[in-house]
């Protein structure tokens, strides 16, 4: 019968499986049943069960009496009756008493493990208080999924609306977006994560992949710096504009005794344990530089640092590539 | 290069275990500064590494590395196993020196970042 092919799940195209999956795992019952859900007593005649079936175009119903499920009757069991000659026996007398069912709050796998073990067409859904709550076909939960996904995917394109579009919704005279970022010191374990998050944020603000990684590295590399090599940590302030990444890296000490020879490949004070950890070789200000469409620099001993790197979202081919192909030694 | 070859031919182990075997890889660096990870690979590019520590992955992640094989057989702390998982990017680590597994792959025509 139709109603048993239906329940095929696993034909379901190998690139749709994962979400499909999830969802049969995700999906109440309750969420993709029918309900209300048309019963029948179990002194409904079977000739009045036939023009229930023919009016209202399903091929079963739940048997309630007293507000209790008894039964359930479908239209093999009108068949039955009409061959045997039979049409004005009871549903009482024909109605399978044994039913299947399930719970409302039971996810959908749960319908589709019966389905497939029993064979049968339809589930009755019992509430927690053992009352039929609704009817479950495997049309219901093909319904339930595709809905399902419907949402997803419009959530989907909500999402990637907003984020992309945000500066030509919102205007001003000078729009920006301001990610802050609060950096501990010797923080080693978390290093990163400010980079990580901002190159998240340009994704999904549609930026140029070459320039994410630039602003990533940037990023990566002052991050590390904080955590390295100052005392109290700082702070990474990244703000965006249509054209352009400003970041701004600041912390409260020690400070920078001599800026032009951070600046010198190789030097660098890092500890031990951080060289160890493949840090601290000398190269991150450079790298920084090499980046970086702007850069600067600027630190007084005993009070902090300030570093400024501007990255031009548009890709400027002249610089970009010439910063991508800079030193091609290998290290 | 397909991530799968590259396996078989560095004799690794897929420590990560959701992996696409067939994504292609076009060349291939090996560091243990994190700095020349960061200036000297291309997106997309292998990474061979002595280094085990998670910001490896934090690295390669920044860095758009496509995959991680640490060296000499060295299995990486569940930190960062993790962290490869989070972020998607395949770890493997390979029994042989640094020196061997990059000598396996040039071999087998995998081409240098610096290419």
């Amino acid at each position: 019968m139709a109603e048993n092919g239906e329940i095929q799940m696993s034909s379901v195209a190998p690139s749709g499986i994962t979400r499909v999956q999830e969802l049969i795992y995700e999906l109440k019952i309750k969420q993709v049943m029918t309900s209300p859900v048309l019963t029948v007593t179990p002194d409904t005649r079977m000739s009045q069960f036939r023009e229930l079936l023919r009016t209202h175009k399903f091929s079963g119903a739940p048997v309630v009496e007293q507000g209790r499920l008894v039964g359930i009757v479908s239209i093999e069991d009108l068949i039955k009756s009409l061959s045997d000659g039979r049409p004005d026996l009871l549903v009482g007398e024909r109605m399978t008493c044994n039913v299947i069912t399930v719970q409302e709050e039971e996810s959908v796998v749960e319908a589709v493990k019966k389905f497939s073990e029993y064979g049968v067409g339809r589930l009755p859904v019992l509430d927690r208080q053992g009352r039929l709550s609704g009817i479950l076909t495997a049309t219901d939960i093909t319904r339930g999924l595709l809905t399902a996904i419907g949402l997803d995917y419009h959530e989907d394109e909500i999402r990637r609306y907003r984020a992309s579009h945000i500066f030509e919704d919102i205007e001003s005279e000078d729009t920006s977006l301001i990610l802050r970022y609060r950096i501990r010191a010797c923080d080693f374990e978390r290093g990163g994560e400010a980079s990580s998050k901002i190159r998240r944020a340009l994704k999904r603000l549609g930026a140029d992949p070459q320039v994410i990684r630039r602003v990533g590295i940037a990023v990566y590399e002052a991050e590390m710096n904080i955590i390295i090599h100052t005392t109290h940590g700082g702070e990474i302030q990244a703000e965006i504009q249509p054209g352009r990444v400003q970041i701004v890296a600041t912390d409260r000490g020690p400070g920078i005794e001599d800026v032009r020879k951070a600046m010198e490949p190789g030097y660098s004070t890092a500890p031990e344990w951080i060289r160890e950890l493949g840090f601290g070789a000398g190269m991150g200000l450079l790298n920084i530089q090499k980046c970086a469409d702007d850069m600067k620099l600027g630190s007084t001993p005993g009070v902090g640092t300030r570093l400024e790197i501007v990255v031009y979202l548009q890709a400027k081919n002249g610089q970009n590539a010439q910063s991508e192909r800079a030193e091609p030694a290998k290290g | 290069m397909k991530l799968g070859e590259i396996l078989r031919i560095v004799e690794g182990k897929l420590i990560t275990n959701e992996a696409d075997l067939d994504a292609e890889i076009r060349c291939a660096c090996g560091a243990d500064l994190m700095s020349d990870v960061l200036t000297h690979s291309r997106p997309g590019a292998l990474l061979l590494t002595g280094l085990t520590n998670p910001q490896v992955v934090r690295t390669a992640e920044v860095a758009d590395i496509a995959a991680i094989v640490f060296v000499r057989g060295k299995m990486p702390p569940p930190e960062t196993i993790a962290l490869a998982l989070e972020k998607g990017i395949p770890v493997i680590t390979a029994p042989y020196t640094m020196f061997e597994l990059c000598g396996r792959l040039y071999k087998a025509g995998m081409a240098s970042c610096d290419l």
